[in-house]
């Protein structure tokens, strides 16, 4: 659907020349929803606006339905995207506009009539929940609402593509699931290929089904977002989840703990299984979970447990080597044995 | 001396009025469009285009740096050419609008400038053409404070009327060093400026309220 080959995009900064995209090579599949992750400078704004070409690229092509469009001017450029919708992170409504005439505006563009407009309107506002918002301004709108409107105009004239700018950065948590949920359905009911660049590493895990990571302008790991996420390749991918999914115990606590604690990583299909339980039953000892949680990536599970194990040294090791066996990872982080 | 303050009262305000008037409307026409085109070459959105930006503007730069007083003579000439005379409220439009037209440029500039531009980043990524988003995007966004600064405007034209005396050009302030300082006439002075006082809140209150009225931007 989407392709970038050997994309670069650089600035002139006083005199020196400043890479913000350093040849950028991946496919965006269709009907994906994709996520671009990555500190703010990496670059991610930069590569999504080379897509509909409000960016314009140094070197390299984009394709765009196996078309090249990289050199689209004018009329075919409009056209171009009028079938890209656009979201951003401040919504970018007319203030001085109403919902009805921001949408109004892009219909109108596209050659739509009076009535083909009323109608598209009516549908588009149904179907972003908003259909008693239709003659407001954007400031007396709440963020999530006009976060919705921008996507109704983004989609008004039948967009099979959806780029998103930090879309939910501006948003509280909240309005951040309802809209992230709104994108889900729209990717599903229409099978609009969605593309994501954000910050928070939430939103990714959250709805995207692949992924790409940017640092200083390269693309530096790209995959399924549950791999990424749960192996992930490159030292940066790692230093940049440690970051946002800080997950360990105190240290007070560890040190004043005895016996051996364990750190047990499930993924899949083995977090399902009740395998700490099955270890105490077989082996007969006991144990007592210190910190846990288990979160869903793309619809996956990937849980984290730290576990102290209470019996006799001889039995833990066997039962330790059991669980290293039917888990992903386990790390022993407290030996005492 | 029998001198008909009523009469010369009616007489001046209708000179004034008639200078500020049109030297305003050309201010907001060809003021308004330089004001357009220093924003649009100034943008990369649009046209950017920084020689013709630098020309228009040092070109406005130029104008707004002459004295009123002198610009009133030095425009004689061209006033000559234009509306055949080189004195009265006529005469005295040329280089009322000259000021004018440079003053408003930039103050339009700015407020088109002052267009969040994030939104029309959007209307450029919705495939619209660079001349609706002007028209239906840009020139609403910025209708609050343009009508704000052509407020600004009219009260210096006012103020820059009152020099017209100077050229024979009549008028209120005319009226005001004719009588009142040249012939001690405290009273026509002070009722001049009395009237020019109401002139300026006139033309304040109208701006102000049609501006707040326009601006939606917040509840």
């Amino acid at each position: 659907m989407i392709e970038f080959k050997n994309v670069s995009v650089s600035f002139k900064q006083d005199k020196q020349i400043f890479a913000a995209v350093n040849d950028a090579n991946f496919k965006i599949k269709k009907g994906e929803i994709f996520g671009i992750a990555g500190s703010s400078g990496a670059g991610k704004s930069t590569l999504l606006r080379t897509i509909n070409l409000l960016q314009t690229v140094s070197s390299g092509q984009i394709f765009v339905d196996g078309e090249n469009v990289t050199n689209y001017k004018k009329t075919q450029l409009r056209i171009l995207r009028r079938n890209i919708g656009m979201i951003f992170q401040h919504f970018n409504l007319a203030r001085n506009l109403t919902v009805y005439q921001n949408i109004a505006f892009v219909l109108k563009a596209a050659g739509k009539s009076k009535s083909e407009t009323d109608a598209r309107i009516s549908e588009l506002l149904g179907l972003v929940n908003l259909s008693d918002k239709k003659n407001s301004y954007p400031a007396n709108l709440s963020g999530g609402e006009k976060q919705r409107v921008a996507i109704a105009r983004a989609l008004a004239n039948d967009a099979k593509i959806l780029l998103c700018d930090e879309p939910t950065s501006a948003l509280d948590l909240e309005t951040t699931s309802s809209i992230l949920g709104l994108l889900k359905d729209l990717n599903k009911k229409f099978g609009i290929t969605i593309v994501i660049i954000t910050h928070e590493l939430d939103v990714i895990k959250g709805i995207c089904n692949r992924c790409a990571v940017m640092n200083k302008g390269s693309v530096v790991e790209i995959g399924d977002v549950y791999a990424v996420f749960t192996k992930p390749r490159e030292a940066f991918t790692r230093q940049l989840l440690s970051h946002t999914n800080h997950f360990s115990l105190p240290k007070e606590i560890l040190d004043k703990m005895e016996g051996p604690i364990i750190r047990l990583t499930f993924k899949g299909d083995n977090a399902n299984n009740p395998i700490l339980y099955y270890t105490a039953n077989a082996f007969q000892i006991g144990f007592n979970i210190l910190l846990g949680k288990i979160e869903y990536i793309n619809g996956l599970p990937l849980g984290i447990l730290y576990v102290q194990l209470i019996g006799e040294a001889d039995t833990l090791k066997l039962a330790i080597d059991y669980l290293a066996e039917n888990t992903a990872d386990l790390e022993v982080i407290n030996h005492g044995l | 001396m029998d001198f008909d303050l009523k009469g010369a009262l009616l007489l001046t305000f209708g000179q004034t009025m008639q200078m500020v008037i049109s030297s305003l409307l050309a201010a907001i026409i060809i003021g308004g469009s330089i004001g357009l085109l220093l924003f649009l070459t100034s943008n990369t959105l649009f046209l950017k285009n920084r020689i013709i930006n630098q020309i228009v503007g040092v070109i406005i730069n130029i104008t707004r740096s002459i004295p009123f007083l002198i610009l009133l003579v030095l425009m004689i000439p061209v006033s000559k050419a234009i509306v055949h005379t080189s004195i009265g409220p006529n005469a005295v439009v040329i280089p009322l609008a000259v000021a004018a037209i440079a003053f408003f440029g930039r103050l339009s500039e700015a407020s088109f400038s002052d267009v969040d531009n994030g939104v029309l980043e959007a209307a450029i990524a919705s495939g619209a053409s660079k001349l609706s988003i002007v028209v239906k995007i840009l020139l609403p966004e910025a209708l609050p404070s343009l009508i704000k600064n052509i407020t600004v405007t009219a009260v210096s034209l006012i103020g820059f009327s009152a020099m017209a005396g100077t050229v024979g050009g009549g008028g209120i302030g005319d009226l005001a060093i004719r009588y009142g300082y040249q012939r001690y006439e405290p009273e026509v002075m002070f009722i001049c400026v009395i009237v020019l006082v109401l002139l300026v809140q006139v033309f304040q209150i109208i701006g102000d309220s049609s501006a707040k009225q326009l601006d939606k931007s917040s509840k």
